[in-house]
């Protein structure tokens, strides 16, 4: 195997994998076509630039992910109050768990989050 | 360091990401959770992205192309299929289109909206591709950008600057540098950077590689 042309990683935070990863599978399962998707991203990233945003690619995946969510608000997919709950489970699951232990949410949250 | 955390402390519990890590798993948790996508199906893809799918792919493309005239044609033709052919397809069916340096010629490949990449055979976009920055200056001084990769080209050479779509993908196919006629394939694919492949760069020469 030949090693990477230089050393700059594909992903420098995890989440940005996770993010990417997650909205390519979306798109792959059918939740929504490549081409809509990028439709709202490109408009967010013209509104982060005519707001002044980072013009050295920093905030690239903040802005997808503010995209991401609008998005999926937008669509039906997702709704805003059960992403603010999960966000805060999963907060809270952190808080809670010994170091070193697997950080698992609360079902019983989840459930009601999605119900 | 400044100083050794102190777990019996302040890190007790497990260290809580950052905000957007958190939503983004907020949104992942709902998703899986609606069957709308597989938790699988997500970690593959990182997978492949951070291990399998990178310029190591678009280099055995390219170091085919110089070794091989009819899969050379083939690539020119239908860049879609001839990718297929070494096994690298894409996510989301995009169309990709190669082209080719000459003498006179240098493509340089741009997404000004956003950072539509040929993903099949570069993996990732470097964040510098995905800058406004770069998206709106390649454009308008394609030169200048060029020059500040190091890149400088003679007044003879045309500069070609492709806009990706969500739809078309391009591929540049760098000129196979001078002294590298005995190069087995493998040997040439070393020769072959990211950067030259997006345009921002040219292919290594065998005394730098």
């Amino acid at each position: 195997m030949r090693p990477p042309t230089d050393p700059e990683q594909p992903f420098t935070e995890p989440w940005h994998a996770e993010l990417f990863a997650t909205t390519h599978a979306l798109a792959r399962a059918g939740a929504f076509t490549w081409a809509d998707w990028t439709e709202t991203f490109v408009e967010a990233l013209a509104d982060d630039a005519a707001a002044g945003g980072a013009t050295d690619g920093s905030t690239y995946y903040e802005v997808w992910l503010g995209a991401l969510e609008r998005f999926l608000v937008a669509r039906g997919l997702a709704g805003s109050a059960a992403l603010d709950e999960l966000k805060q489970a999963w907060t809270d699951a952190y808080l809670t768990t010994p170091h070193g232990a697997p950080v698992e949410l609360d079902a019983g949250r989840v459930t009601g989050a999605i119900s | 360091m400044g100083h050794d955390h102190d777990h019996d402390h302040d890190h007790a519990h497990s260290l809580l990401p950052p905000e957007p890590a958190l939503r983004v798993r907020a949104i992942e948790t709902l998703l899986v959770e609606k069957g709308l996508v597989d938790r699988g199906a997500i970690d593959e893809i990182i997978d492949q992205f951070s291990n399998r799918i990178g310029p190591q792919n678009g280099a055995r493309v390219v170091a085919r192309a110089w070794t091989d005239p009819a899969y050379r044609q083939r690539l020119l033709d239908d860049a879609t299929a001839a990718i297929l052919e070494l096994g690298f397809s894409g996510l989301q069916g995009e169309h990709m289109v190669a082209v080719e340096n000459t003498d006179t010629r240098h493509n340089v490949v741009v997404c000004t909206l956003c950072s539509c990449y040929p993903w099949p055979v570069l993996g990732v976009p470097p964040v510098w591709y995905k800058s406004s920055e770069y998206r709106a200056r390649v454009v308008r001084d394609p030169r200048g950008v060029l020059a500040e990769f190091d890149l400088t080209l003679t007044d003879d050479v045309e500069v070609r600057v492709w806009d990706s779509t969500s739809e078309v993908r391009y591929l540049v196919i760098p000129r196979r540098p001078a002294d590298t006629d005995g190069m087995t394939e493998d040997e040439l694919a070393d020769l072959v950077t990211r950067d030259s492949m997006i345009g921002t760069g040219l292919a290594s020469s065998p005394a730098d590689a």
